[in-house]
């Protein structure tokens, strides 16, 4: 069993703060229900649930970046639709993986994508894949 | 009298899905809608950029509104069910946040200021709305009759609820109303809202197969003929990934999937070898062979006849 540790490290406040920004909500006030986590299609191959992000944000954890469940959510903002505090969660997701590709992070490697691939995929999938997941 | 109305395609429209534009040009025209295809217009950015405070994704989506403008018009209409949540939320941002449509417009200085007055429609709103069921039914010689569709929506035509085409986004009816208005018989699921996966089918298929066979499965447990889309994301993924799902599970049945204005168009007495049913990876013509909708079409609309 481990214990939540609260920080009042400077780093730790600078990150809640800027994903707070990005999303344009404040997520402090989640009270973690998990509406979010009960609507999301992918929850099942996420490495945290969307309401267990939104915690780790409240406490300014950075490992959080290292999940992959913001670049796993394809923005269909059932959770958004559904948070009884109003909170666009989506946008977190989107607030993360902005932060993670603006570090040069990237999920989709556009080398790594075969002719067969491109060929095989409309234009609507490639450009919407590189828009969310490329730096 | 016929109404003209600003056409925005789309990218998919002129090239992995061009039945879709095809069939939509058709169908509007039985209807006395004329849609003027933009003079110039750019990719509307595919998905509406979520963060505060990067603006940069708004301007494709703002540009077409610009040409809109030039063109003479005041609405705009697309078939494309992302298309139209990109383009229809980038406008609502700007008319509803004074400050960003300043940024905006203040970039791209070489352009005339927007000022947030072009409507955006899908066409499933002019057909709601300025068609109307009765306008729509009276056209019909061909109806889908003893057809079984499974509608299907996906996200981008109803989330957020701002952009929603139907009043009620957890269980909206608009395909279903269509599919009777049509002749044929909706039947409802509750995956009919669900997401395909959309994009992530880039970086793993498995798992767009995955969502591919747990959204069919549960349609075609409800013996479903073929299931009506209105993305051309879902239409590709709902309809490439069936192989992989296949793998994923033996008992996975293939059906058809289907662009609403391919069943429109069918349905309105149009030639079925120009549907463009042939370049689905699963083709709908045997199964509408089998509920004898591909023979000829009456010469009178149904409800005239009666």
């Amino acid at each position: 069993m481990s214990f939540v540790k609260l920080s009042k490290n400077e780093k730790n406040i600078r990150f809640r703060e800027k994903v707070m920004e990005l999303a344009g909500d404040n997520i402090q006030i989640c009270y973690q229900c998990g509406e979010c986590s009960g609507g999301c299609p992918e929850a099942s191959v996420m490495d945290l649930l969307p309401n267990q992000v939104i915690h780790k944000i409240q406490l300014g954890d950075e490992s959080v970046l290292d999940a992959n469940t913001f670049w796993i959510c394809s923005s269909c903002l059932v959770c958004s639709a559904r948070c009884p505090k109003g909170i666009d969660i989506a946008k977190v997701m989107e607030g993360l993986r902005e932060i993670s590709l603006r570090s040069k992070k990237t999920y989709v490697e556009l080398e790594a994508l075969t002719k067969e691939q491109l060929e095989e995929l409309p234009q609507i999938a490639l450009i919407s894949s590189f828009k969310k997941q490329t730096s | 009298m016929t109404e003209k109305i600003a056409y925005y395609p789309g990218c998919t429209a002129t090239s992995y899905a061009k039945y879709m534009d095809s069939t939509t040009r058709a169908v509007m025209k039985e209807y006395d809608i004329d849609l003027v295809e933009l003079t110039r217009w750019t990719c509307c950015g595919t998905f509406f950029g979520l963060v505060d405070d990067n603006l940069t994704s708004q301007l494709a989506p703002i540009r077409n509104m610009i040409r809109t403008k030039e063109d003479g018009f005041n609405q705009v209409t697309t078939t494309c069910s992302m298309c139209y949540n990109t383009l229809k939320r980038a406008n609502l941002l700007f008319k509803n946040d004074e400050e960003k449509a300043m940024r905006l417009n203040a970039f791209m200085y070489e352009e005339e200021d927007y000022e947030g007055d072009v409507e955006v429609l899908h066409l499933l709103d002019i057909i709601k709305e300025k068609i109307g069921i009765d306008k729509l039914r009276g056209k019909i010689v061909n109806p889908l009759k003893g057809l079984k569709i499974a509608p299907y929506y996906g996200c981008t035509l109803l989330r957020p609820t701002e952009v929603s085409v139907d009043e009620n986004s957890e269980r909206p009816t608009i395909l279903s109303d269509l599919i009777f208005a049509l002749g044929g018989e909706a039947v409802e699921d509750p995956y009919m809202t669900e997401c395909c996966g959309s994009y992530l089918t880039v970086k793993d298929k498995h798992l767009v197969a995955d969502r591919t066979n747990k959204i069919l499965s549960s349609m075609t447990r409800k013996d479903v003929d073929l299931v009506m889309v209105s993305c051309p994301l879902c239409q590709f993924n709902l309809d490439a990934r069936q192989k992989e799902a296949k793998e994923l599970n033996p008992s996975f049945k293939e059906i058809p999937i289907v662009y609403f204005t391919q069943l429109m168009a069918l349905a309105l007495g149009k030639d079925p070898k120009e549907l463009g049913f042939g370049e689905h990876k699963i083709n709908p013509t045997p199964v509408l062979k089998k509920r004898k909708l591909l023979g000829t079409a009456l010469k009178v609309p149904v409800k005239a006849k009666k």
